[in-house]
């Protein structure tokens, strides 16, 4: 019988890879995270490889790092290997050309993803892998999660008996993250492509001081050039190895595979060639229209190196006249595309009798849809007299008229196949629910079955979308459902904001979840919805799952009843059978996390099916709810047309037009996102406030800001606009005012947490208090717009020393799409606060970039005079230096400023010359005065004719001082940029370094990093890191000349404010090393900030500051320890499902940890006791 | 002359059995109070609902936040085994006992039955002597009425003593309406032993921060007049055996309770604040006391000092309240 399993590209190439690897190197990066955690995971569950014993699992600093310690293993004869994709493998290309030279075999599985060009993609395709090509490595890809599966193994087996290093590269997300139905291949297949001599002969090439060798020489211009044509016999053979080993698995499977694969017509004339999961839907659309009648055909491409020319021109049918080649990658200035020109230059030199016409598209950049409407298209460019060459298909380019038309209506979506699109909220558990159900389907039934998950690009609010197919046959389509039989909309909101029944066929069947009956759910929907309904006569049925879930003990989790709810109407399985099964694996996934979960989604699978009801629409709509305009209509032109679209789901109808050519977009633009997406924002109670501003400065998404004015301003205010008499003596006689923005809270509650007032009648209340957003929306919206009217205060007049009053400080950091109650960003938004008027920020690859600058719009923001932080984020690796990059250009160009207003100090006139050239800019009034003077300097050189004042005019800004920044995780300062970061740390230069400093990788889901504390679990630390997190302030205090100061906002946020405004104002190197509680701490994001007051008092986090200035350099800010670690430990599931998955381990760490932090403090007690040492603070800038 | 008693239908070589507590948490602790004299330790609570909770807050924190952004769909490795508070607690049963050579009762807290049977169960599988049901409950809904309150302590008592072969003993509070009746019942259900009292914890504010907070407060000597009036009034009115608990600081105080008919007096308080040792220097001062007294068993005194056997029945009833108001003099302010 034949076995099956329903998982994830990742999962099934890490299976293969684990079981045939001694050694595995790993850093995370997406989309290939997942097979590195996969490994760490079976080897902390002791699984072994397939010689019995468990891979060796190290993760590294970086992917050039897991790189060379793989270079390292096979250099010393094990089998090693590793994962990664875009950015990750371009570090590794030095290694890879090493590898291929030495002629070691190894596999690098790549989840296929974008490079970071004109922005960063973390989506699908072959820009990272064809920056590889030339590294002599042998290129396999495959084009589903079968194959993903199947060619891991054949490239661990070719890579052995070819000695080449194969890349095994798959579509990023679309395979790496599809789940399907595939045959697992058993150990017993496995063992059948080991060659025991080859892996022999690796242990005989390995070094030893045995029989040593030497490897690595220094080569000259008499021998190089020979010793590099050495390999070419092993490159001529390699075609045919992979083909003998093809051959192979096909004997020990039943499937087979070609190097160069041929489907279609035998007498095709138009042939598409490809590589990757578009090759499938080209394989499905090939089938459908060869059924109209035409004759057209696809060679999918699984060797793309070495390029075997012959094998490739054997594939095309002989009555081939046409050909597109289609590429996953762009490589501007070139002569084609790399596919096109191998595939030109292997039919060029076959001398055939009649040359096809050739012509190479680029289609399926960053997970572009690529449908059978497109290849449509594309076989249609071939029957072109001219077709069009070097086309672009998805996108419509009305800048360099590449792109070729496609019918978007144009479908073959079989009726065998059962398609199911599911609408939810990140947390609400529907994509959990519905990985589950494939499983189910996949694993219970005949069907195959395929789900693929689309997310947005948001860390709040977030918003799913779950494409789910199930068929008798093996499911080729690679691309999102575009005609559903059924469609689930699991929170009613999504109904107003998206077209939720536009995929739904007629006949189809709609759920929707919510609060309201079944006899009166049909006055509540949007009119557009009853409009659908009744059009395409819909089946629709309500259930109110939330309250099934909540009553069930399943809280927000509504998963399970909608899960129930699919299967009991969708017509998949027998309802009574589907019922058991999911029973069957509720039981399954929850057993081991107690018998409770597993009784409260049984109880929630009972009550489901007493709740749920079919509606019968009434003929006629009686729909009040339109769609809410959209907030974008109010913007500047750019943000609206184009930003607003893409907010809007739209962006895939955007031309090349519409989009900025240097990747430059404004800023000040998520004020136009209105997301609404809080259930409960705060409420502020004027009478209980004490005025101390520490709600708006915790607020981390910037949504609560105070202003003091004068009474006369409330003349034209709403009449629910709350104000006050303002308490502090500096403001005697004007008013005051906490004001909430309503649709850009996140609900978080962290500024209820902090508020220290309390009333004095109710002591549950505070000052500021949670209540339901939806009543107050429409009278907050116009209270938050009159706000914005009201004054802002002279930035001169605030005493910024003190959190009440520097409170009022705009923040230039608004409405982030940060996960909400971030730790990370109330640093950023009083950075913005205190300097973003002149700052220059480099910001680091991770978290900080993504909420920072994911399009469509960003949080940082400007000020009424248009100035505000300038933000760029160059690579993860590469921050620091990036950072000191802009501030070496702005000294010179300042330098140069100088040097020619001393030359023009006769002409603009002495006084202002000198006045600007020896301007201290110490303070707030300082810059106004020095920005005054160059406004003046400006206006005089605007009437100068001389070189020097050309020169001088666009430099004048420069003359202002500027506040230069430089933001990461901790995964950049700690591990893959701690060399630049070092660097930087010595360079003396005046740069501010901020150090998010969540203790481990939070983008990209939790893995361990050199900041990781010990006995924390993390992924790639399953069993709880063993080592001591890394003292990253230490190794800077150590230069002598750099400020560094550690703090935690939670427990003192005046210790916070002071040392961002030492660390600015001092003219070196400063480090702050910001503690940030984060989502993957696995706490309460409401109480965070209790959470750092406890990793304080525990002495787990150090506040301190080092002004190498001071007499005294090093001040221990922390209070002495109050209560043992183990007390904050047990607080964060971090470190408490330690005790749960290994009692035995956490005794013993936690014990470790205790001492790690009675050490550390006791260090830091000496170290501030001892006097300043002598520092190079005036010598070495 | 002889310290010796008998409790759960077992033979200690002392009334003095240390209480449940956080200090037998730790099985250094356990080995120290046997070498200080402890005749028996009753280990430290269960907590069934604190166990329930655990286990919500970890499925919360392991599903929290997944499944939402591409890059992050999940944040913490998948545990292939996770060791909830009753595994934890089961090996620390196992290794109390292989540990020291005395009893040990193992000790569930709760409100509601829940699945304390199923984890009475395995209590008694992993190795317990015999287990002390801890009813925890402050009922606080005023439509609950006294009779429900009641009839749960009762069913939880009859479904545990179901489900295990060793003895169950049963710690209550005093606040019911008619404590002998509430006793008498619990007797009826099987309960081999009453344990009194539970002292529950006493909320307090904070003014300052405007909060109620719970702390801990050490019993004193006098908290023992409380199990010393409801242990003589038991003490031959029921089947169940008989333990005092609370405020046993000194050789007088268990010499009192067991005059009043217990059958084990409990410490706790004074071991927190004078240390394990403290157990032996009290065995010590007893038998000085016996045999100052010249009293040969603690068997010859048990109950001595009950309603059943004092002089004065009454004593134990409204009349000493009317006597101590009658002598009492406002020079004694």
């Amino acid at each position: 019988m034949r076995e099956f399993l329903t998982l994830d590209g990742n999962e099934a190439v890490a299976s293969v890879a684990y079981r045939l690897s001694e050694v595995i190197a790993i850093y995370p990066i997406t989309p290939a995270s997942p097979m590195g955690e996969w490994a760490d995971a079976w080897a902390a569950q002791g699984k072994l490889n397939l010689w019995g014993t468990v891979p060796a699992i190290v993760e590294m600093q970086s992917e050039g790092g897991a790189a060379g310690v793989v270079h390292g293993a096979l250099q010393t004869g094990a089998l090693a290997s590793t994962f990664t994709a875009s950015q990750g493998l371009l570090l590794m290309i030095p290694n890879m050309y090493k590898i291929a030279g030495e002629l070691t075999p190894t596999v690098f599985h790549i989840a296929a993803r974008s490079l970071a060009a004109q922005g960063l993609s973390i989506f699908g395709d072959h820009s990272d892998v064809m920056a590889t090509r030339a590294t002599g490595w042998p290129m396999l890809c495959s084009n589903s999660v079968q194959e993903a599966q199947d060619f891991a193994l054949i490239a661990h087996a070719a890579t052995l008996q070819s000695r080449l290093p194969f890349l095994h590269f798959f579509d990023g997300f679309r395979t790496s993250h599809e789940i399907a139905k595939i045959e697992p291949l058993g150990d017993e297949v496995l063992r059948a492509f080991v060659d025991d001599a080859r892996i022999a002969e690796l242990r005989a090439r390995a070094l030893s001081p045995d029989h040593p060798t030497l490897r690595g020489t220094a080569q000259n211009p008499d021998v190089y050039f020979q010793g590099r044509e050495t390999v070419n016999p092993f490159y001529v053979e390699c075609a045919n190895v992979v083909e003998r080993t093809m051959n192979l698995f096909a004997e020990l499977t039943g499937r087979r595979y070609g190097l160069y694969e041929y489907h279609g017509a035998p007498d095709a004339e138009r042939i598409i060639v490809l590589m990757g999961s578009g090759a499938e839907a080209v394989h499905e659309t090939v089938d459908a229209l060869n059924a109209q009648g035409e004759k057209v055909g696809v060679v999918k491409v699984r060797l793309f190196r070495p390029f075997d020319a012959a094998r490739f021109v054997a594939a095309l049918p002989v009555t081939t006249n046409a050909i597109a080649v289609l590429d996953r990658t762009k490589e501007p200035g070139s002569a084609g595309e790399p596919l096109y020109q191998d595939c030109v230059t292997a039919l060029h030199e076959a001398s055939l009798a009649v040359m096809p016409r050739v012509v190479g598209g680029r289609y399926g950049l960053s997970s572009k849809e690529f449908t059978p409407a497109m290849v449509k298209a594309v076989f249609d460019n071939l029957s072109q007299s001219q077709p069009k060459n070097h086309f672009t298909i998805g996108i419509r380019d009305d800048v360099g008229h590449t792109s070729l038309d496609f019918d978007a209506a144009f479908s073959i979506e079989p009726h065998s196949v059962t398609r199911a699109v599911f609408y939810g909220l990140g947390a609400d558990g529907t994509v959990g629910a519905n990985k589950n159900s494939i499983k189910i389907i996949g694993e219970q039934t005949e069907h195959y079955a395929q789900g693929y998950f689309v997310y947005d690009s948001k860390k709040s609010g977030s918003e799913t979308v779950s494409h789910l197919r199930f068929g008798p046959q093996p499911i080729r389509s690679s691309y999102l459902i575009q005609q559903a039989h059924f469609v689930a909309c699991h929170q009613p909101v999504l109904l107003e904001r998206h077209d939720v029944l536009e995929l739904i066929e007629p006949g189809g069947v709609f759920l929707l979840n919510t609060p309201y009956a079944a006899e009166e759910v049909w006055s509540h929907l949007p009119r557009r919805t009853q409009q659908q309904i009744l059009d395409k006569r819909l089946k629709f049925y309500v259930i109110n799952a939330d309250r099934v879930a909540r009553e069930s003990g399943m809280g927000k989790q509504n998963n399970t009843v909608l899960q129930v709810c699919f299967f009991a109407i969708a017509d998949v399985l027998p309802r009574d059978e589907a019922i058991a099964a999911i029973k069957e694996s509720i039981k399954k996934t929850y057993g081991k996390k107690g018998e409770e979960i597993v009784q409260m989604n049984l109880r929630a699978v009972e009550e489901t099916l007493a709740h749920l009801y079919e509606v019968a629409p009434p003929a006629k709509l009686n729909g009040h709810l339109e769609l809410p305009p959209s907030a974008f209509l109010n913007a500047p032109p750019f943000a609206c047309n184009v930003l607003g679209e893409i907010f809007a789901g739209r962006g895939d109808a955007l031309p090349v037009s519409a989009m900025p050519a240097d990747g430059v977009f404004p800023t000040n633009t998520a004020r136009w996102e209105k997301r609404n997406i809080a259930a409960e924002i705060p409420a502020w109670d004027a009478q209980v406030c004490i005025q101390c501003g520490k709600c708006a400065m915790v607020c981390p998404h910037s949504v609560i800001r105070i202003k003091v004015y004068d009474e006369q301003h409330l003349a034209a205010a709403p009449a629910t606009f709350k104000s006050c008499d303002a308490k502090d003596r500096e403001w005697a006689g004007q008013k005051y005012t906490i004001q909430v923005a309503p649709e850009d809270c996140t609900g978080c509650g962290i500024c209820v947490d902090v508020c220290p007032a309390k009333n004095k009648s109710q002591a549950r209340l505070k000052a500021i208090n949670m209540v339901p957003q939806p009543p107050l929306r429409a009278a907050e919206r116009d209270n938050w717009d009159f706000f914005l009217t009201l004054p802002e205060t002279d930035r001169r007049l605030i005493k910024i020393s003190d959190i009440r009053r520097q409170q009022l400080q705009q923040p230039l950091f608004e409405f982030s799409g940060a996960c909400s109650g971030c730790g990370e960003t109330p640093y950023l938004k009083l950075l913005s606060q205190l300097f973003g008027d002149r700052a220059l920020i480099a910001n680091a690859t991770g978290c900080s970039s993504i909420y920072g600058a994911n399009l469509p719009t960003t949080p940082w923001a400007q000020n009424a005079e248009g100035r505000g932080p300038a933000w760029a984020n160059s690579l993860f690796e590469d921050n620091a230096e990036f950072g000191l990059g802009f501030r070496v250009s702005l000294d010179k160009q300042r330098e140069f400023a100088e040097e020619l207003l001393r030359k023009l100090a006769s002409l603009v006139g002495d006084e202002l010359a000198t006045a600007i050239l020896t301007a201290q800019q110490k303070d707030e009034a300082e810059i106004y005065e020095q920005r005054e003077r160059v406004a003046a300097l400006k206006e005089k050189l605007l009437g100068l004719k001389s070189n020097e004042a050309k020169l001088l005019l666009p430099l004048a800004d420069l003359l202002v001082k500027k506040s230069v920044w430089i933001v990461g995780g901790d995964g950049w300062a700690y591990d893959i940029g701690f060399g630049g970061l070092d660097h930087v740390l010595a360079s003396g230069r005046n740069v501010n370094i901020l150090v998010l400093d969540t203790e481990v990788y939070s983008n990209t889901g939790g893995q361990m990093s050199k900041a990781t504390p010990r006995a924390a679990v993390a992924k790639f630390a399953a069993g709880g890191k063993h080592a001591r997190k890394k003292d990253l302030g230490l190794i800077a205090m150590s230069y002598g000349n750099v400020y560094v100061a550690s703090v935690a906002m939670g427990a003192r946020d005046e210790h916070t404010l002071k040392a961002f405004l030492e660390a600015e104002a001092y003219d070196g190197v400063s480090l702050i090393i910001a503690y940030s509680h984060c989502i993957a701490h696995g706490i309460n994001m409401t109480t965070g900030m209790q959470n750092q007051k406890a990793a304080v008092n525990a002495g787990h986090w150090l506040l301190y500051r080092h002004h190498p200035e001071h007499e005294q350099s090093l001040s221990l800010d922390s209070p002495a320890m109050k209560v043992p670690i183990e007390n904050y430990l047990l607080m964060e599931n971090r470190f408490k499902m330690l005790t749960k998955s290994h009692p035995d381990e956490a005794a013993r760490l936690f014990e470790q940890a205790q001492q790690d932090v009675t050490a550390r403090r006791r260090l830091y007690e000496s170290l501030a006791a001892r006097p300043a040492q002598e520092t190079n603070t005036a010598e070495g800038k | 002359m002889s310290l010796q008693t008998n409790y759960l239908g077992m033979t200690l070589r002392t009334p003095l059995v240390v209480s449940a507590s956080p200090l037998s948490q730790n099985l250094d602790n356990i080995k120290r109070m046997a070498d200080a004299g402890a005749s028996a330790v009753v280990l430290y609570s269960l907590f069934e609902e604190q166990l329930m909770l655990e286990r919500y807050e970890l499925h919360h924190h392991l599903t929290h936040g997944t499944e939402s952004f591409a890059e992050a769909l999940s944040f913490f490795p998948e545990p292939e085994f996770l060791q909830f508070g009753l595994d934890s607690y089961l090996e620390h049963i196992r290794r109390a006992k292989q540990a020291v050579d005395i009893p040990i009762i193992a000790s569930l807290n709760g409100t509601a039955l829940g699945r304390w049977t199923e984890s009475a169960k395995r209590i008694y599988e992993a190795g317990a002597d015999a287990l002390e049901l801890n009813i925890y409950s402050i009922p606080t809904d005023p439509e609950l009425t006294g009779a429900e309150v009641e009839q749960n302590y009762l069913d939880i008592v009859a479904a545990v003593k179901a489900a295990v072969k060793i003895p169950v003993a049963v710690k209550l509070g005093p606040f019911f309406s008619s404590f002998a009746n509430m006793a008498r019942r619990l007797d009826d259900v099987g309960a081999d032993a009453l344990v009194l009292f539970n002292r529950f914890y006493q909320p307090d504010f904070d003014l300052e921060a405007l909060e109620v907070k719970t702390n801990v407060l050490f019993s004193r000597s006098s908290s023992i007049r409380l199990p010393l009036r409801w242990i003589a009034i038991l003490y031959g009115q029921i089947r169940a055996q008989l333990a005092a608990t609370s405020g046993v600081h000194s050789a007088i105080d268990a010499l009192k309770l067991l005059m009043a008919g217990a059958n084990v007096t409990m410490l706790c308080s004074v071991l927190y604040e004078r240390g394990l040792p403290q157990i032996g220097l009290i065995e010590r001062a007893m038998l000085e006391w016996m045999d100052k007294h010249e009293y040969v068993s603690v068997a010859q005194m048990r109950g001595s000092l009950s309603q059943l056997h004092c002089s004065d029945p009454t004593a134990y009833e409204r009349a000493l309240y009317v006597q101590a108001v009658h002598t009492f003099k406002p020079q004694d302010l």
